[in-house]
């Protein structure tokens, strides 16, 4: 390999690669939680300062969760993958910033109720 | 499980339903039809368990893929959220398709008429998942049109899998396709063991 400890060799960098672990400092599992795509996310008490520490991204999710979203939609809306989604989550969730819910993966697709509740949503829209 | 620790507030319930078929079936244009927003896009980065049959460079032990999937959102009162994925199209990404099943509702099939033999993979993935699953057949214009009995035929369908005629860029048709997957996935799944 030429020239990889040649600190102005740089042109193998692609930002669109490297972008989602500068934001999460390399890490790719959360500190806490299994998010999947769809688990929903909410911000909870005072939006934090600008001393909180927080990162640019924290903060976009905290102000995208003032409505419940999901981890896809947070990532869509940020342009970030998923997996990068999940760690800031982890983070912001650590701090109880957020609320989260582990994908209901235990969702019951035994339960009436929610086949009545889907059906009753999709017939009034 | 829930994580709130100061407070408990509300989160809905997310609930998945998958639209498969083939590449140009209308995926995204039924997904967009029906949804509350344009179609969003997140990147997952995957790893690839045990495909590897065109990987013969055994060093790796695992390989990560980037996969992108369109999606919409319907929301259901305060207590449901239904989101709709496009399964990504490319055969080689299929080990994406359990993470997206596992958990979901059921599957929608969009099947074209031109291109029939593109939902096949679909239909025995979701078979042989046991995931319920519509075929809505898109009626695209200047495609030949066929009984849904020829469809049903020529794509083997087990008789209790509800087929059906459906305009994917329309959201009143696209609803209509939900509705009957919700009503077949509650029969298969609501009903008591042995009734």
């Amino acid at each position: 390999m030429r020239g990889t400890d040649d600190p102005t060799d740089e042109h193998w960098v692609d930002p669109e690669i490297i972008r989602p672990y500068v934001v999460t400092r390399g890490r790719t599992q959360p500190a806490h939680g299994r998010f999947d795509l769809i688990s929903m996310a909410l911000a909870v008490g005072p939006p934090p300062g600008p001393d909180a520490g927080l990162d640019p991204e924290h903060l976009r999710i905290i102000q995208l969760c003032r409505e419940p979203k999901s981890v896809a939609e947070i990532a869509a809306y940020l342009d970030l993958p998923a997996g990068t989604i999940r760690v800031l989550l982890g983070d912001l969730f650590d701090r109880e910033l957020v609320s989260a819910q582990e994908p209901r993966s235990e969702v019951d697709m035994h339960d009436m109720k929610m086949y009545r509740a889907v059906l009753d949503g999709l017939r009034s829209l | 499980m829930v994580f709130a620790r100061s407070e408990r507030p509300r989160l809905p319930t997310a609930i998945k339903i998958l639209v498969a078929g083939g590449f140009g079936a209308g995926k995204t244009t039924m997904v967009g039809a029906v949804s509350e927003t344009r179609p969003l896009r997140t990147e997952e980065v995957l790893t690839d368990r045990g495909i590897g049959v065109d990987d013969l460079t055994s060093v790796e032990a695992k390989r990560t893929t980037t996969v992108a999937m369109d999606f919409g959102r319907i929301t259901l009162g305060s207590d449901y959220v239904l989101y709709l994925f496009g399964t990504p199209g490319q055969e080689r990404f299929w080990f994406v398709w359990d993470e997206l099943a596992e958990g979901s509702l059921g599957a929608v099939i969009l099947a074209d008429t031109r291109r029939l033999a593109d939902c096949f993979p679909s239909v025995d993935y979701f078979e042989r998942r046991g995931t319920p699953f519509v075929v809505a057949v898109n009626c695209f214009e200047g495609a030949p049109t066929f009984e849904l009995d020829e469809v049903r035929l020529a794509l083997q369908l087990n008789p209790s899998v509800p087929i059906i005629m459906c305009d994917a860029r329309k959201r009143e048709s696209s609803r209509e396709v939900l509705i009957a997957l919700v009503k077949h996935s509650a029969r298969l799944r609501a009903e008591p063991v042995g009734s």
